[in-house]
C-alpha cells in the first residue's frame, strides 16, 4: 500500500480505479479516461494532485540558495506571487528534477517538486540549503488540486468571497496569491486555463465535493499525462532524468546562462553546448494507425536512430502522438518500430493541442 | 457486475467463443476484459487465412494507456478479422459480445478445456478479492 492524499477515501468511493504511482496509491481514471479528457479541453475538470510535494524556503539568504540550485534565473522573481519553471540539475547538467518556484516574499519562496522524486529532491536541496542558512519546510499539511479547463477559473472563482473572486480572476498567467486562505496560482500542466490550489488538507474534501458538484469532472492521472503530452509538457523520469541535460529534453528555454551567473551543472551544460548537442526532444505524430509507445524506437533517414520517451493516443487528435529523444540532425518524416512494423510517423514541434485547438497541420 | 452471457464459452485469460455452424467458432474478450482494459483506442485483428495456434497472441487491444495481446483460445485458421474495429475500437467497450468480436475461425484442433459461465464468472469474482 502506498501513501494517501487527503481525498483517497473519496477517489475511491467514486470508483476509481487506483494504481500505484511515485509511491502513492492514486485514482487513475473515475471510469473513461476519454471522457475525463475531454472535460478537460471542453468544460472543467479536477485532479487531486496533493501527492506532489510542496517545500518551503525561508531566510534572507534563500534567493542565493536559488540561484545556486534553480537554472532558471530567480533574478526573474520580483513580483510576489510569480511563479517560475526550470530545473534542479546535478554537477554534470543531468536533470534532477523539474520544479516550479513561487516567490512570496524576498525571505520565502516555495517549490513544488514532483512526487517520486520528493526524497533525494528533499535531501539535495538540504544540503545546500545549510550553507544559507535556509529553513526547509515540506508542507504536508496542505493538500493541492488542479482544476484545468475552459470553465475552471469561473468555478473556483465561484466558490470564493467576492473580493477574492475578483483578485483570482485578475490573476496574470503564471501567478498566484493567497486568498481567502488558500495560495490560488494560475498555472497547470494541461494546455488549458485554470487554477491550482494549495489549501489546508481538512479543507481538501469540500472543495473538491463542491466542484463536482457544480459539474466539475473528476479526473485521474491518465488523463493529466494525456492531456500534458498533448499541450508538449515533459514527465520526469520518461522525458528527461538525471542522464539528460535539459538541452537535449527540449527545456533549454529554462536554462539562463547570462554572464555571471553561477549555477549547479552551468559548466556542464556549457561544455556541451560547445561540443555540440548531440540529441533533441521533439513531437512525433503518427501518421498510420496504432499507437506510439514509450522506448518503441524511432529511424531518422540520414540522421539516425533515437527512442520515443512518452507515446499515447490523442483523444484531440484522434491519433497518436508521443515526445522522442533523436539526433538533432531528425526532422520531417521518419518511423517507428511497432511490434516488428515500421510505422511512418512525422517529426513536430510541441505543443500538439493548446487550448482546445490542435497545432498540428 | 460485469456481463457474462450462458450461451457462450471462456477461457481464463478473458476471451469467450461462440460456436457458429460448419465449425467456425466467433472469438472476442469479455465484459470483465474491456472494463478491465479501459477506453480502447486500436485494435489489431488477425488477417483471413492465417493460422493461429492455441495460446498464441493473434489479436491486439490497445487502450489510451497500454497495449494487450489477446490469446488465441483455440487452434485454427482465422475466416475473418472483424473489419468495423478499425475505425470503431470503442465498438469493442460498449458492445463485447456482438458487433465487438474479434474474429471468426475454422477450428482445426480440439479447443483447451474452456469455462462455463459459471466458472468464468467465479473465477472473475475471486481475482477482484
Amino acid at each position: 500500500m502506498g501513501r494517501r492524499t487527503p481525498l483517497f477515501a473519496i477517489h475511491e468511493s467514486a470508483g476509481a480505479r487506483i494504481v500505484e504511482f511515485g509511491g502513492w496509491d492514486m485514482p487513475l481514471h473515475y471510469g473513461s479516461l476519454l471522457a475525463e479528457h475531454h472535460a478537460v479541453r471542453r468544460s472543467a475538470g479536477i485532479f487531486d494532485v496533493s501527492h506532489m510535494c510542496i517545500v518551503d524556503l525561508e531566510g534572507a539568504q534563500t534567493r542565493p540558495l536559488l540561484r545556486t540550485l534553480f537554472a532558471n534565473d530567480v533574478g526573474k522573481l520580483t513580483i510576489p506571487g510569480k511563479a517560475l519553471y526550470g530545473c534542479l540539475l546535478n554537477e554534470r547538467g543531468g536533470v534532477i528534477d523539474d520544479l516550479i518556484v513561487y516567490y512570496l516574499g524576498e525571505q520565502w519562496f516555495r517549490a513544488v517538486v514532483n512526487a517520486g522524486t520528493r526524497d533525494k529532491d528533499l535531501e539535495w536541496i538540504r544540503r545546500h540549503a545549510a550553507a544559507f542558512g535556509v529553513k526547509v519546510t515540506e508542507r504536508t499539511d496542505l493538500a493541492m488540486l488542479a482544476v484545468q479547463g475552459p470553465e475552471a477559473r469561473e468555478q473556483v472563482a465561484s466558490l470564493l468571497t467576492r473580493v477574492g473572486a475578483e483578485r483570482a480572476l485578475a490573476l496574470e498567467a503564471f501567478f498566484g496569491a493567497e486568498i481567502d486562505g488558500w495560495f490560488v496560482s494560475r498555472t497547470g500542466y494541461t494546455g488549458e486555463e485554470g487554477f491550482e490550489v494549495m489549501l489546508p488538507a481538512a479543507q481538501a474534501q469540500s472543495l473538491w465535493r463542491a466542484l463536482t458538484a457544480a459539474g466539475v469532472a473528476p479526473c485521474g492521472l491518465g488523463a493529466r499525462d494525456t492531456l500534458r503530452l498533448e499541450a508538449g509538457m515533459n514527465l520526469y523520469g520518461h522525458d528527461m532524468d538525471e542522464h539528460t541535460s535539459p538541452l537535449e529534453s527540449g527545456l533549454a528555454w529554462t536554462v539562463v546562462m547570462s554572464p555571471g551567473r553561477a549555477f549547479i551543472g552551468r559548466e556542464a551544460l556549457e561544455a556541451q553546448r560547445a561540443r555540440g548537442v548531440e540529441r533533441k526532444l521533439v513531437g512525433l505524430v503518427l501518421q498510420e494507425r496504432g499507437v506510439l509507445r514509450a522506448h518503441q524506437r524511432v529511424i531518422a533517414p540520414g540522421a539516425g536512430e533515437g527512442e520515443i520517451t512518452s507515446g499515447t493516443y490523442s483523444p484531440t487528435l484522434e491519433r497518436s502522438i508521443a515526445l522522442a529523444r533523436v539526433p538533432a540532425p531528425a526532422l520531417g518524416p521518419v518511423q517507428v518500430e511497432v511490434r516488428g512494423k515500421l510505422l511512418d510517423a512525422r517529426v513536430v514541434k510541441p505543443p500538439f493541442v493548446r487550448h482546445g485547438k490542435s497545432l498540428i497541420g | 457486475m460485469s456481463k457474462v452471457p450462458t450461451d457462450l464459452k471462456y477461457t481464463r485469460t478473458h476471451e469467450w467463443l461462440r460456436t457458429l455452424p460448419d465449425g467456425i467458432v466467433e472469438v472476442g474478450i469479455t465484459d470483465h476484459a474491456q472494463h478491465a482494459l479501459g477506453d480502447l483506442v486500436f485494435v489489431e485483428v488477425p488477417e483471413a487465412g492465417r493460422t493461429v495456434s492455441l495460446g498464441e497472441p493473434f489479436a491486439v487491444v490497445e487502450s489510451v494507456k497500454a497495449a494487450s495481446d489477446v490469446y488465441a483460445p483455440v487452434s485454427g485458421e482465422v475466416i475473418e478479422g472483424n473489419p468495423t474495429l478499425a475505425g470503431a475500437p470503442e465498438t469493442l467497450n460498449s458492445d463485447p459480445y456482438g458487433d465487438g468480436w474479434l474474429a471468426r475461425l475454422r477450428l482445426t484442433g480440439t479447443p483447451a478445456p474452456l469455462l462455463s459461465a459459471a466458472e468464468y464468472e467465479k473465477l472473475t469474482a475471486e481475482e477482484a478479492d
